[in-house]
């Protein structure tokens, strides 16, 4: 057999037809559909079909976090060696090529932020090929965008085998028990936020997790800081932190993996809008919702009702605006909001989703003692009341409807048997 | 001879699997929830309940002509109060700090749902003998529940089984806790504990797909 001259894409293909029926034919079609298009057509029937598969789409959300991964790269190694700077009084000047772009800066993220990628993605489709052979279903793409998006939610330190563990309980707990792909009630990734979250809080908050290294050298003579800029504002200390807009607007602040980049997740986010791929109702929604509960905060202040001894004042006297520059806001609004299986699917729903997406994280983020962010819980919470909106969107869109129907000529206005006809036709 | 005959022996054995009053009825989750994260307070509260449901069970049944059906919750209120209080005194008087650990849980046994449901369900119906046998099996299935997710609570949460330091000392970081292990806090919380039990219920049904309700 000259089995050597045949291409991969043949070979998958053999590898196919000789495990149809099979056991383990879900684990080869995954590959064969992911990397190639599938040559086959439908056999009966004609149907109306789009181009776009679950596949593409979810290629598509890859691509638009792709610039984040690259950037997330960069800052992990510039942080770093900032934080190096500022600990030992070095005054140290952003240029982009200079001090960001640099191949030592691109090494820490590879060394870093990639083997978080390689774990998420590595754990995660073993557990999908597990289930996919056992229910005896196609490997579903779900976890293609939960898997990059994982490594970009956590902070650069954060141990492998943390997130490995994690990644199993979020994908069995939060996905595979409720039937898989497009079951699930909770964002998966934000799932896998959430336990990390809980489980292993040292890893997941504090000053010290947010910057390489930070944590290995804590309270040794070469100690360096990783707060964030609302872990500033936490503890009042307003005027401590050096960013400026610009730079928390194009992320050179430290932060989780990739959230920092206010400024590519923008980019991203038009990108899922115009490839409509993913809701602007919801973004911009939430991004009033923020606003509006920013706002709120920043009256109160204004009002004299917080003193600036109140523990709640940095963060509130924080202007309103800037609350989406700092922290996972962006990100958790364009990538975690927008999942089309978790969130609203009624138009006029979104807007409610969205809103109080923002307005909530904006809230848990002030009021929150123990960790200065709000992002994931709030989405993880209007996750859960999706259905609810939706529900009663619909209602509403019934009762409306309803009424128009019994206006319209068609029924005289004053026979009332005709109308309860419909009553009970609707229930 | 056996010391049972096939049909007692099903009253003990039945709740233990098929008929669960946790995985399968779906009742005293509360307790379940609240004092699984230490295996001393599970194994505490569940003798607690064997000790409660067996004798109360034999209490009604034997009360069961007697009691008019108007006032018979009361009565049955009364029967579980009654033992609870000797179960909180006798905590109180020989293992105090286990007392404070399940604090107002010992008390809340009274509102326990498998308590008056077997009391309602069986010991109103049967001689003293077979509710015996059922108030036995049934505290059995809830305490073998308990014991499993007190098990894995406080081994993941706290590294520890009945305060024994199983995984090594995380403050001294030895044992597993030298190679970067840490302790699981989720499992710490009652959130984790209706996890755990769904898993157990997600294995029991997956083994025993008969379980498997109809949609």
């Amino acid at each position: 057999m000259s089995d050597n001259r045949l291409t991969f894409k043949k070979r998958l293909h053999i590898l196919k037809h000789r495990y149809r029926g099979k056991k383990m034919a879900p684990a080869f079609n995954a590959f064969h559909t992911f990397l190639f298009s599938p040559d086959e057509t439908t056999h009966s029937g004609s149907h109306i079909r789009g181009a776009d598969d679950l596949k593409r789409t979810m290629n598509t959300v890859i691509m638009a976090l792709v610039p984040v991964l690259l950037f997330s790269m960069f800052n992990t190694g510039y942080q770093h060696y900032a934080a190096i700077d500022a600990a030992n009084g070095v005054a140290r000047e952003l240029s982009l090529w200079g001090n960001f772009f640099t191949w030592e800066n691109l090494w820490i993220g590879i060394t870093q932020v990639l083997p978080l990628v390689i774990v998420s993605y590595g754990v995660g489709l073993i557990i999908e090929f597990i289930f996919a052979v056992i229910k005896g279903h196609e490997v579903e793409e779900g976890y293609l965008v939960t898997g990059m998006l994982v490594p970009l939610i956590v902070p650069v330190d954060t141990p492998l085998w943390m997130l490995a563990v994690a990644v199993a309980f979020g994908v069995i707990i939060g996905k595979e028990v409720f039937g898989g792909t497009g079951m699930n009630i909770l964002n998966p990734a934000l799932t896998i936020r959430a336990f990390l979250f809980f489980a292993y809080p040292t890893w997941m908050s504090g000053d010290k997790v947010w910057v390489h290294e930070a944590v290995e050298r804590a309270g040794g003579p070469d100690a360096i800081s990783g707060e964030t800029i609302l872990g500033y504002l936490a503890q009042n200390k307003v005027d401590e932190y050096s960013y400026t807009i610009s730079d928390m607007f194009f992320g050179f602040i430290p932060g989780s993996v990739g959230e920092t980049s206010t400024f590519l997740i923008l980019l991203g986010g038009l990108f899922l809008i115009f490839s409509k791929i993913a809701s602007w109702r919801i973004m911009l929604s939430a991004v009033i919702g923020s606003l509006v509960m920013g706002l709120i905060f920043n009256g109160v202040v204004d009002a004299g009702w917080i003193t600036e001894t109140s523990n709640f004042y940095g963060l509130m006297s924080f202007e309103f605006w800037k609350h989406l520059i700092v922290g996972g806001l962006a990100f958790g609004i364009v990538y975690m909001a927008t999942d089309p299986v978790t969130g609203s699917q009624t138009n006029r729903g979104k807007w409610f989703y969205g809103f109080l997406i923002g307005f909530l994280s904006v809230m848990i983020r002030v009021f929150n003692p123990a960790y200065p962010e709000g992002v994931f819980l709030a989405i993880l919470l209007m996750n859960v009341f999706a259905p609810t909106i939706d529900h009663y969107v619909i209602r509403g869109n019934v009762a409306r409807r309803m009424k128009r129907l019994k206006n319209a000529t068609i029924f005289p206005k004053d026979s009332d048997s005709k109308e309860e006809e419909l009553k009970v036709e609707t229930v | 001879m056996a010391l049972l005959t096939k049909k007692d022996a099903s009253l003990i054995l039945d709740p233990l699997a098929d008929n669960n009053p946790i995985t399968i009825q779906v009742l005293g989750i509360c307790s379940a929830l609240a004092i699984t994260a230490e295996l001393k307070a599970s194994v505490v509260m569940a003798i607690s309940v064997i000790f409660v449901l067996g004798v109360g069970n034999v209490v009604i049944s034997l009360m069961r002509n007697v009691i008019p059906s108007k006032i018979r919750i009361i009565v049955q209120l009364i029967v579980v109060a009654t033992l609870v209080i000797i179960v909180d005194q006798v905590l109180k008087a020989f293992a105090y700090e286990l007392s404070k650990t399940l604090s107002v849980f010992v008390g809340l046994i009274i509102t326990n749902c498998i308590i008056m449901g077997r009391f309602e369900a069986f010991a109103l119906g049967n001689g003293p003998w077979k509710s015996f046998l059922d108030g036995i099996g049934n505290a059995l299935g809830y305490g073998v529940i308990l014991i499993i997710v007190g098990f894995f609570r406080e081994l993941l949460g706290s590294g520890t089984l009945f305060g024994y330091k199983v995984l090594g000392d995380p403050v001294k970081m030895t044992g597993l806790y030298s190679t970067g292990y840490e302790n699981n806090g989720f499992m710490i919380i009652p959130p984790a504990a209706l996890i755990v039990v769904g898993i157990i219920i997600w294995v029991q049904r997956s083994r025993n797909t008969a379980l498997i309700e109809d949609n």
